[in-house]
């Protein structure tokens, strides 16, 4: 790798990371918003136009509330559980191709941070360590109702984990490669994965709720019976991190499936509007972030419509309901590639 | 048993049929509710740019009146201060002057007269028990304050300005069975 290819990566890897935030930062003025609206409110609208200086103004409450460490809490642990929740969450971003190539100064770059050729399990090892993030924060906070939740994401994303894993199995089977930059250039034109796997991509939906615990698996913070589950002891902004990982997980989820199953930055006649190619990416990235946009705000809808689960509800779901349907998925997709191929 | 609702619905724990255990009809249904309300009409009114409409005879912020040339009504009669419920009503009475005929209508003046927001209920028996017509509720809200103090309104706050442009207009208030109410001697005040 030269000098001009670590530039640039370092300057792209900053605006992901840039993005990533500010997407992040906006998400919760939409979810307000969204859900103001669902329930025929307008939600904020003072601070600023349309109240869209309101995620600042939130940001800067939480920096300058009280920090507090619960005398019994362990402190090392206590300030690396949010830690690890943030940057697990950030980290994800580096593998997700985020659009085709540009040319600059006739040299060609991809706009992808690291095409590794094991992206999915990257992805997925990501997310495993996030709930440590959860699970070391809850246990640090030397509160029962903390433990509980963190109990509650750890055997949950666990269990959901499973039948996520399941999924792409069967969607690796159709692609035949582990590498997100394949499966997205595979996807060019109108082939969307979406097309190939449907009940996969059902499958997978349900689980990426169930790993952001968004409604209606939010059951780690149900306030309702764990006042606020992992975090009820943090203050400040390492509660911050918390709430501001979740809805980094929502925007790389969201990210994760428009790559895997809506064809990424691929946008549909693309070829035939004869575009330079810097234009064509351009174009795709905006198109990309718009499918990211749409699931985010499935994500919201859904949060907006549905009641939480009942613990044993979710566990039944999870355990006999969709890792048997996953089971099932493999199978089909496997007898059918057997037999199509052989021809 | 008469129903109380013509919506109430009988409760069964009957077995789920198969598409009810999927829930996906369920959610779909919800689903489209909830996106129904998301284009529909917003309920909430941004309140100080938009007001909504108040009653005509809407019970708000006290004012006592002057008369056509301009002198305070109040004769410090204390019978508003009696009628009131809350005891929000307090004044103390001062003689009238020479030389002061031009601002108060009476002999009798009150020289302080303070309601306590805080206490008032806004009941209006204050309006209904004065004889002189000096006070009136109006259409106005009373403002919030950081402090309990700046909530006892004196006179400074209460006494309509002298700028016939500046009165208040209390003519909603003063319907015909008003008039009627007041014109009756029989009633205790009016006498």
């Amino acid at each position: 790798m030269d000098w001009t290819e670590l530039i640039f990566k370092t300057i792209f890897l900053i605006i992901i990371f840039t993005v990533t935030l500010i997407v992040a930062m906006y998400s919760t003025y939409g979810e307000r918003k969204v859900a103001a609206f669902m329930q025929d409110r307008r939600g904020p609208n003072r601070a600023g136009p349309f109240g869209l200086l309101q995620p600042l103004a939130d940001g800067l409450k939480m920096f300058m509330k009280e920090e507090i460490i619960p005398l019994t809490a362990n402190k090392k642990l206590f300030i690396i559980g949010p830690s690890i929740a943030m940057t697990t969450a950030l980290l994800t971003g580096v593998v997700i191709p985020w659009g085709g190539s540009v040319t600059i100064g006739g040299r060609i770059f991809s706009l992808q941070v690291a095409d590794l050729n094991i992206g999915i399990l990257y992805v997925f090892a990501m997310v495993s360590i996030g709930v440590y993030g959860i699970m070391i924060g809850g246990w640090a906070s030397n509160n029962k109702y903390a433990l509980l939740g963190a109990i509650r994401a750890a055997s949950q994303m666990i269990s959901y984990e499973l039948a996520m894993g399941m999924s792409i199995i069967a969607l690796v089977l159709t692609t035949g490669s582990l590498s997100l930059h394949e499966i997205v250039s595979q996807q060019h034109g109108m082939h969307w994965n979406i097309f190939y796997q449907p009940l996969g991509f059902f499958i997978f939906l349900i689980c990426a709720f169930a790993e952001t615990n968004r409604a209606p698996f939010d059951l780690p913070e149900c306030e309702t019976e764990l006042i606020g589950g992992y975090h009820t002891e943090y203050s400040s902004m390492k509660l911050g991190f918390y709430l501001f990982a979740e809805y980094i997980n929502m925007f790389i989820s969201s990210a994760v499936i428009a790559t895997l199953y809506f064809g990424g930055y691929n946008m549909p006649f693309i070829d035939q509007l004869g575009l330079s190619m810097n234009t064509a990416t351009f174009i795709g990235t905006f198109f990309f972030f718009l499918k990211i946009f749409s699931m985010i705000f499935l994500f919201m809808w859904i949060r907006w419509t549905l009641p939480r689960f009942r613990y044993d509800q979710l566990m039944n779901m999870g355990w006999k309901g969709l890792i048997p349907l996953a089971m099932f998925n493999i199978l089909a997709t496997g007898i059918y590639y057997f037999f199509t191929e052989l021809k | 048993m008469q129903n109380l609702t013509n919506r109430s619905k009988m409760v069964s724990d009957k077995k789920m049929t198969f598409l009810e255990w999927i829930y996906i009809p369920a959610i779909i249904k919800g689903m489209s509710i909830t996106i129904r309300h998301f284009f529909g009409k917003k309920t909430t009114i941004n309140y100080p740019e938009e007001k909504r409409e108040f009653s005509k005879v809407y019970r708000g912020q006290h004012v006592l009146k002057r008369d056509d040339e301009g002198r305070e009504r109040c004769t410090a009669c204390g019978l508003c201060a009696v009628a009131c419920p809350a005891e929000a009503i307090t004044m103390r009475a001062a003689e009238r002057k020479p030389g002061e005929e031009h601002l108060y209508r009476e002999e009798k003046y009150a020289a302080v007269y303070e309601i306590n927001m805080l206490r008032c209920i806004y009941c209006g028996d204050c309006e209904d028990a004065c004889p002189k017509e000096a006070i009136f509720l109006t259409d106005r809200i009373v403002a919030s304050q950081y402090e309990r103090k700046p909530f006892v309104y004196g006179k400074d706050i209460l006494v309509e300005p002298l700028d016939l442009n500046l009165r208040i207009d209390i003519s909603a208030r003063q319907t015909e069975a008003v008039h009627q109410f007041k014109s009756v001697k029989r009633y205790a005040h009016n006498k």
